[in-house]
């Protein structure tokens, strides 16, 4: 059993315009096995509470701590913060060139275990989880997300969730620009990781869509770098029924 | 590694570096001045009709010719010339033949593979075609060694033959500091397939001109890798023309050699042809690596693609890559597109890139080009590291895949691991 707790969070970016603050107090607590779904208009913060979960030299904490069991995930750079049980699945993953995708996982997987994963075993691993999720075999000769649509890349993304292991995963929008047959592969896989080894996870996306595949155990609105609102499934029935407005109502008075 | 020229030690790198009259950044009006003093006689068309059309300074308007009063000693200040070391080039511009030709002490040896079924290997004079039949010299450097080379050295791969194994023209420098002058004719014919491997080792002053002749639905790659001592000094014009439906891919990688020039350029017989042009570079201190691209599009229909990557390392490690791109108004339905992309290891190198697009017609599928220098890209390695793997190795993946991009182009296994090696040995004097 862990715990992920963020407490009273504030980040900022650097702009041409000068420091903008993004996040203005966030606090949540997500424990193994727990599905938290963070909803919230565009601009509201929640892919800078993600991109600062995993490090992104980006973001700057000007307040607020993140613990992964007690540990201070701030003082964690990006890699530790993987090896520690952390993983991002992100909006818009990278391509990186020349790079294969199967030195890629392995290279991976061999730093967050901390030891390199045994050939024979690994390669099925490897492809049975590709299969899952309908990837096609020679994508693992391919370089890192290259040449890769926007659904392949989100699919690769599920791909490492599932090869890594990790206690904690933020899922940025993995739903958006993925047809409903890919959103249900991606949800499965998600599912899968979940049931296996106990994930918690941390659901940010603009629509409720995918909560028809993903059952979330609390929703949190996020509505101008704060939690707004928090409750359970119901919650995002009534943001699909109404929308964002009262909040948005509420954050202007 | 942003898609825009960067600074690189506080100095402005790319074509912002040098103002020249109608240079803008796009580089697309080179047509205005810059080579306004061009009076020679051109190829194809009447000079007339040609300004009319684009001005003396457009890249299809650049003299070209046979005779060497056309070209006369470069000054520095040409456009073709203006990023080259000449002093260190006085050896090969010099209108000389081979040193020692004929006898055992001449500067370079070649060997070239031979026995293949279907490949014909023989020599051509001048005038003996298709020796002059592609390559047009464009240079005084490419003229000197047309004019000073008696026997070319010719390869043919006759009509439909498919050649599994690469032929080989292994060209290796005996001496430092002493001339030598090269010709080599490359020809596919019609719906053939064949590897052309041209490997340049050891120590010259060398000229060497390769011209390649694409048949109709042939297939051809040509990879020329320049692996010279750091004391060798190579200039050299490749040409090639690109039949109907044939597809060409020339790869040239730099690693060695004190100053390094190579030209690669190709055009179009017909339509529907597919043609690349792939360079991979590697600069230390000391090193001069010049490359520059032509795609002359003066065909409807046809396809081009240029990515040339290169690494710099050292205070004075200098790289040069100009990529002209030429779309005539004759080619309607184009599709073109060039790339540079320069990493700088460590302070003090200096890298210019130039990509000129010239267009003619508004009737194209697409044209593009890019240009990028600096250090390697922090989300590259932000994506790596958040998949838990350390700095160190994710920078160490980074700048390989950057430079592998282009060795997998290279599709001879052998080639690409001995190069690799030869890489990573790059790589190490910087501990990268």
């Amino acid at each position: 059993m862990s715990t992920l707790e963020i407490k009273d969070l504030h980040v900022s970016i650097e702009t041409e315009q000068g420091t903008k603050d993004i996040l203005k107090g966030v606090s949540l607590t997500i424990n193994s096995g727990e599905i938290h779904a963070i909803m919230g208009p565009n601009g509201s913060g929640k892919s800078t509470l993600a991109s600062t979960i995993a490090g992104h030299p980006r973001y700057e904490v000007t307040n607020g701590e993140i613990l992964l069991d007690g540990e201070d995930v701030l003082e964690m750079g990006p890699d530790e913060r993987a090896q520690a049980g952390l993983f991002l699945a992100m909006q818009y993953p990278v391509e990186v060139p020349g790079v294969s995708m199967t030195n890629f996982l392995r290279t991976a997987k061999t730093a967050i275990d901390g030891e390199a994963p045994k050939l024979r075993t690994w390669a099925k691993e490897v492809r049975e989880a590709m299969e899952k999720l309908r990837i096609d075999a020679d994508f693992a000769n391919r370089n890192v997300n290259e040449g890769f649509s926007g659904g392949e890349k989100k699919r690769v993304e599920i791909l490492q969730l599932e090869l890594f292991k990790p206690k904690f995963a933020v899922l940025d929008e993995t739903d958006s620009g993925l047809d409903i047959d890919a959103l249900r592969v991606v949800s499965e896989g998600v599912n899968r990781a979940h049931d296996d080894n106990d994930m918690g996870t941390l659901l940010i996306t603009h629509y409720t869509r995918i909560l028809n595949y993903i059952k979330p155990d609390y929703v949190h609105v996020f509505v101008d770098g704060k939690v707004a609102e928090q409750g359970g499934p119901d919650l995002a029935d009534e943001l699909e029924a109404n929308g964002y407005d009262r909040f948005l109502a509420a954050a202007a008075a | 590694m942003t898609e825009t020229p960067e600074k690189v030690a506080g100095v402005e790198v790319g074509e912002r570096r040098i103002s020249i009259p109608g240079f803008t950044e796009e580089g697309e009006n080179l047509a205005a001045a810059t080579n306004a003093a061009d009076r020679h006689s051109h190829g194809g068309l009447g000079e007339s009709a040609k300004e009319l059309m684009s001005g003396s300074g457009s890249r299809g308007n650049r003299h070209i010719g046979f005779d060497l009063t056309g070209f006369p000693e470069p000054t520095g200040r040409e456009e073709e010339w203006r990023f080259t070391p000449l002093k260190k080039l006085a050896g090969v511009l010099s209108d000389l033949p081979t040193a020692n030709a004929g006898t055992d002490r001449e500067p370079v040896d070649y060997q070239v593979t031979e026995g293949l079924e279907g490949v014909v290997v023989s020599t051509l004079r001048d005038g003996e075609a298709p020796r002059g039949a592609v390559l047009q010299p464009a240079d005084r450097a490419a003229v000197v060694a047309y004019k000073n080379v008696e026997q070319a050295l010719h390869i043919k791969v006759t009509e439909g033959t498919e050649v599994a194994e690469p032929i080989r023209v292994d060209i290796t420098g005996k001496q430092a500091g002493s001339r030598a002058n090269s010709h080599v004719v490359l020809e596919a014919e019609p719906n053939s397939k064949a590897v052309f491997v041209i490997e340049h080792r050891g120590s010259a002053d060398f000229n060497g001109n390769v011209e390649i002749t694409v048949g109709e639905g042939a297939t051809v790659d040509v990879i020329s890798l320049q692996r010279w001592n750091n004391d060798a000094v190579h200039v050299g014009q490749h040409d090639a023309e690109v039949g109907k439906d044939a597809t060409y891919k020339h790869v040239a990688v730099t690693l060695g050699g004190e100053v390094v020039r190579v030209n690669s350029n190709f055009r179009y017989a017909a339509e529907g042809a597919e043609a690349e042009m792939y360079g991979l570079y590697f600069a230390d201190a000391g090193q001069h690596i010049e490359h520059r691209t032509f795609v002359d599009h003066n065909a409807p229909r046809n396809t081009s693609n240029v990515l040339y990557k290169g690494a710099l390392q050292g205070k004075t490690a200098r790289t040069v890559w100009i990529g002209d791109v030429l779309i005539r108004k004759e080619a309607e339905g184009t599709d073109s597109y060039e790339k540079n992309q320069n990493l700088v290891l460590t302070d003090g190198a200096r890298a210019d890139s130039v990509p000129n697009l010239e267009i003619e017609t508004g009737l194209i599928e697409g044209a593009g080009h890019a240009s990028s220098t600096g250090r390697f890209d922090d989300n590259h390695l932000f994506y790596l590291m958040s998949r838990g793997i350390p700095e160190d190795i994710a920078r160490q993946l980074v700048v390989r895949g950057f430079l592998h991009e282009i060795l997998q182009k290279i599709e001879v296994p052998a080639i690409q691991e001995s190069l690799a090696e030869d890489l990573e040995r790059e790589l190490q004097i910087h501990g990268n």
